[in-house]
């Protein structure tokens, strides 16, 4: 009997715990022909179809597990060539350098900086705003993508963070937020897509994206969407 | 535009069961975790925080298997706490599919253990919780103190200058309950939540007291707390999530609707 060869979802595990709720989003929205794995194994990260970053923690203990692990050339083939997902610090970790822990250079996939709010952040009118930038928070889609497919321009995701990132080049903005100023929340160039919110813990629409992901050919914009 | 406010729904869950709270001395059952945890979820709740009030510690292993039946099932952030003392219970309940997790007394008997959390965890999934009591007299200035045993016991910490210092020690988030109010229905204890709120540089969720859905509003106006937690009016049906939400909104707070 010949068996269908499932679409295998790769979620890297590079040793910064909390795997769970990534996996068990993906396993909600996947169809039964698609296979979701946590792994740490570079063969299986290079032999899947679609690959997630996620990314909890510091920046430092992130960039220094995926060397560690050895898993940076698995993840830099894997943005080369397949639907890459990056997450919350997983989006801090393709820039160039953060300003967290120090100073950290980090894998330089998109040209820029993470930055830090400040523990004196204010919002437009001057009055205190709390950091980490905690809840929910509305999303501004930059341009159209088959990852916001079905998904309300300005939906509210789920965030936790203090640093935000700062792409050179604006034409890689796919999502704002505002937060005492506006910030990048989604880049896109090619296959690569990568969001500060977390789509597992945001419900609905962040299922809805986790969906998109899954069917998504990587593919920057569908030809359909006006 | 802009952050929204949270309410979060509040489980106190002993022996497997969600039941009205810890001030009551007659407990009513509320139902089974995993289908009150998806029923608020379904509501639009913006997360879910899981108290075991389980004295025995042998039935830490039930809860572990609740808290990864929630997650499996309902995708928005959840707090787990309770019984949380040691860097191995927070790495248990993680790994379980809790998002964040509530440290109360461990931290007040051990400081340190909120820095050795943070700096292993990160400081975004350490909660301190906090239970404080006014001590200070009628005409006196506003003094409130932090207790333990559920409101029993004194600890002579100023709760201001506690959360400061949780907070300097790496507590992403503090879980203010007011001893006074807790169970009485009669409110928050807006003095006490705005004064730790103004404090600190993170969010502030009040707890204990919730009555009715103005005082879901006053907490937020008045109390400046970035989440409002309520259990009992949830519970029984009283009031859903989106009413409360609605009600927030028509105040001109930021909801998530």
């Amino acid at each position: 009997m010949n068996e269908i060869k499932k679409s295998v979802v790769a979620v890297i595990d590079y040793g910064m715990g909390n795997l769970h709720s990534v996996a068990k989003a993906l396993e909600f929205v996947a169809d039964e022909n698609t296979q979701v794995v946590v792994t740490s194994d570079p063969a299986v990260i290079d032999a899947a179809d679609r690959v997630l970053l996620p990314g909890v923690g510091a920046i430092r203990d992130c960039i220094g597990e995926m060397h560690n692990t050895g898993l940076v050339p698995s993840i830099r083939k894997a943005m080369a060539e397949k639907p890459f997902l990056a997450i919350c610090v997983g989006i801090q970790s393709l820039m160039s350098h953060s300003e967290e822990n120090g100073g950290v250079d980090c894998l330089d996939h998109f040209k820029g900086n993470a930055l830090f709010f400040g523990e004196k952040h204010t919002d437009h009118d001057g009055s205190k705003l709390k950091v980490p930038h905690m809840g929910w928070n509305q999303v501004k889609q930059s341009i159209n993508h088959p990852l916001w497919e079905g998904i309300p321009d300005n939906a509210r995701f789920y965030f936790v963070h203090s640093f935000y990132v700062v792409p050179e080049n604006k034409n890689e903005v796919a999502g704002t937020c505002d937060y005492g100023l506006e910030f990048c929340v989604a880049l896109s160039r090619d296959n690569v897509f990568a969001v500060q919110f977390h789509p597992e813990k945001s419900h609905k629409d962040g299922l809805q994206l986790y969906k998109n992901f899954i069917h998504w050919d990587g593919k920057p914009s569908s030809a359909n969407k006006d | 535009m802009g952050l929204a406010k949270r309410i979060i729904p509040c489980l106190d869950v002993d022996n497997g069961r969600v039941v009205k709270g810890v001030q009551f001395v007659d407990i009513r059952d509320a139902g089974d975790p995993v289908e009150v945890a998806k029923r608020y979820n379904e509501q639009g709740a913006d997360e879910i925080t899981f108290l075991d009030i389980t004295a025995s510690s042998d039935d830490r292993a039930t809860t572990v298997h609740m808290v990864e039946a929630i997650a499996s099932q309902v995708f928005i952030p959840l707090t787990v706490g309770g019984g949380i003392r040691t860097c191995e219970d927070i790495r248990r309940m993680l790994n379980a599919g809790a998002d964040k997790v509530g440290i109360n007394t461990a931290a007040v008997f051990n400081p340190e253990f909120v820095r050795e959390a943070a700096q292993r965890f990160g400081s975004q999934c350490i909660v301190v919780a906090i239970d404080a009591k006014k001590v200070s007299a009628e005409g006196e200035a506003d003094k409130w103190e932090i207790f333990t045993h559920g409101g029993r016991k004194p600890t002579g910490l100023d709760a201001v200058e506690w959360a400061k210092k949780m907070v300097e020690y790496g507590a992403g988030e503090i879980l203010l309950t007011s001893m006074d109010r807790d169970g009485t229905k009669n409110g928050f204890d807006l003095g006490v939540t705005r004064a730790i709120s103004e404090a600190v540089h993170v969010p502030v969720i009040a707890s204990g007291g919730v009555g009715n859905l103005d005082h879901l509003v006053d907490g937020v106006t008045e109390g400046k707390a970035d989440a409002v937690l309520a259990a009992s009016i949830f519970h029984f049906g009283e009031y859903s999530i989106q009413q409360a939400k609605e009600r927030m909104s028509d105040a001109g707070i930021e909801m998530r609707l």
